[in-house]
């Protein structure tokens, strides 16, 4: 029998505030522990949770961005269980109606467009730290984390392979940074995943019965642990098994996954209004406020790259991977202000996939760290645009700008690198070569390609490489031609 | 609606209340005629009404995002009944 795989993913993504959801206290990472956990993230009696004005913006810009409808009233409840890391004994997150209903992720998986429906997206609090280290046989708790904002994002299970979740993740991922409500630190925690996957045959309209991978944070972990649990389900079922309703941890030293525990053992949330907050109410005018604020979006911006610049969709989506190479790029063009729009798109696209990806690469650094500013880059393929520089000599400005040798004006003059476009110039060098190398003029007149290139090569020598190829090879063509 | 024992101890063990037999069988008694209450209670037609999120009927206040709260863990940790390394200290976990 053939399978068909069904994931959903919950998404948790912390949004980047200075302070806490409902309090005051600082949400930096890696500050001593404790340091940032005031009287309300550790629960003390008598204080009252009062919401971060920024979390709701943030909720919105995301609700704006996925086209989802805004909740003008939603309602804060207790997520009632018991951990040491949740010192009120519940968590405030949202249940019946959330900030943000509906709304959609749209990517490409291969040549294939996809988009995935949300169901939902809420404002909650996150949980403090255990640390299980033997504190003689006692856990440490740290509650710096505790109150920390996030937004729960929760999709359909629209997904079919562990290819197209990851799609979903990158792309949703990728959002969340470009409309800057989340840094998306995967390793200090800031987006998290946990996947809901269930198998059923191929053609069947009927869900079959989940099982929650918890807390995901790479995308080559949520790729394996899919994997793993799609297979391992659909072994059971072909033994004739049934397949439990539970939650799975994934083991990523062992790539699979193993029981948390089953819907026997499973929390009862007994969720219900937080008496301490009020409803929250979202009016048009905020709506509208945080609309004119937002950033055109990356969907959006490719398809202006692929009808303004003539860009490939290609090209267009590895631009707007990222909301810093969109604006890096976007400042390059605008600084060259070339007439050919499109090909100094196209080339510019190329440096930034090329020479500057592979350098950043080799000095594993980001994009805003670079060393050549988008201003100098422009300055680079200005010098290109207008036949100062041939692709060879441009590489080694470049080079001059990785190590702060100054402009590409100012590169070009102190290393002399000025490509000689002069064609009496070239033809002199020409003349000069044919005359040195007689023999090799014989060979291509008697119809051998070869003897071509290594004349032209010769020609390339004697210039230092400065002469403009294309010129180089009209020129030599010519002279050999004609006599 | 029909309250049994089991569900009494299943709702005392998710709230971590322990409870004898003897409480178990007081409790089962006195929920249900909670749950006599909310019968009729329920009775009623509320078709039409939205259901309440709060007793007072006013809006969220909000507060900016500005870090307001200073460190005080010393003084928080020096009531707690455990703590080491600026960490509380709690029974282990396993999970």
């Amino acid at each position: 029998m053939s399978w068909e795989i069904v994931i959903g993913l919950e998404t948790h993504a912390q949004l980047s505030t200075r302070s806490k959801i409902f309090s005051g206290a600082a949400t930096a990472f890696g500050a001593p522990p404790n340091t940032q956990a005031c009287a309300v993230d550790i629960a003390l009696p008598g204080v009252l949770p009062v919401l971060n004005v920024e979390a709701v913006d943030k909720a919105i810009r995301f609700g704006i961005a996925v086209g989802a409808t805004i909740n003008r009233r939603s309602i804060f409840a207790r997520k009632n269980y018991f951990y040491p890391d949740l010192p009120k004994g519940y968590q405030i997150s949202q249940y019946e109606i959330p900030v943000v209903s509906g709304g959609g992720v749209a990517f490409r998986v291969g040549n294939t467009e996809k988009t995935v429906r949300l169901v939902r997206a809420h404002l909650e609090e996150d949980a403090g730290k255990s640390l299980h280290e033997d504190f003689h046989g006692m856990s440490g708790i740290d509650l710096n984390r505790a109150g920390t904002p996030l937004l729960e994002i929760v999709s359909e299970p629209d997904m079919r392979s562990a290819e197209e979740a990851v799609a979903y993740a990158r792309t949703l991922h990728a959002l969340v940074r470009w409309i800057e409500i989340c840094d998306g630190n995967m390793q200090e925690g800031s987006f998290r995943c946990d996947a809901n996957v269930s198998v059923r045959p191929e053609g069947s309209d009927q869900l079959g019965t989940r099982r929650e991978i918890k807390n995901l944070n790479s995308f080559r972990f949520l790729q394996h642990a899919i994997d793993y649990e799609a297979n391992w389900q659909i072994e059971q079922l072909e033994e004739g098994k049934c397949i439990e309703q539970a939650t799975v941890l994934f083991d990523p030293d062992k790539a699979q996954t193993r029981l948390m525990r089953t819907k026997e053992e499973a929390h009862d949330y007994r969720y219900f209004p937080d008496p301490d907050l009020l409803p929250l109410e979202i009016d048009e005018d905020w709506i509208e406020r945080i609309r004119a604020q937002m950033p055109e979006l990356p969907a959006a911006r490719q398809s202006r790259y692929q009808s303004d610049l003539a860009l490939s969709q290609h090209d267009a989506a590895s631009l707007v991977a990222g909301r810093e190479v969109a604006d890096y790029f976007d400042a390059v063009l605008s600084a060259v202000g070339a007439d050919d729009t499109k090909a100094t798109a196209k080339l510019i696209v190329n440096w930034i996939s090329g020479e500057l990806a592979a350098a950043l690469n080799r000095a594993e650094l980001e994009l805003s760290e670079s060393p050549v500013t988008a201003a100098a880059l422009a300055g680079l393929i200005s010098r290109i645009m207008d036949n100062t520089l041939s692709s060879k000599l441009a590489k080694e400005v470049f080079d001059g700008l990785w190590k702060g040798e100054g402009s590409a004006d100012e590169i070009i003059e102190k290393r002399g690198l000025t490509q000689i476009s002069d064609s009496n110039a070239i033809e002199k060098l020409v003349e000069e070569v044919l005359a040195a190398n007689p023999q090799q003029a014989t060979d291509y007149r008697g119809g051998k390609q070869k003897a071509f290139n290594a004349l032209v090569g010769q020609v390339m020598k004697a210039s230092k490489g400065k002469a403009n190829p294309a010129q180089v090879n009209e020129i030599l063509r010519r002279k050999l031609d004609s006599c | 609606m029909s309250l049994t024992l089991h569900d009494v101890q299943r709702v005392a063990m998710l709230a971590r209340i322990e409870v004898t037999d003897t409480e178990s069988e007081q409790i089962l008694e006195q929920l249900h005629g909670i749950f006599k209450l909310i019968e009729q209670m329920q009775s009623v037609d509320t078709a039409a009404i939205e259901p309440m999120a709060h007793a007072q009927d006013a809006v969220g206040r909000l507060r900016l995002d500005t870090v307001t709260e200073t460190d005080q863990h010393e003084l928080f940790q020096s009531v707690a009944p455990a703590a080491e390394q600026e960490l509380y200290l709690v029974p282990r976990v396993i999970e």
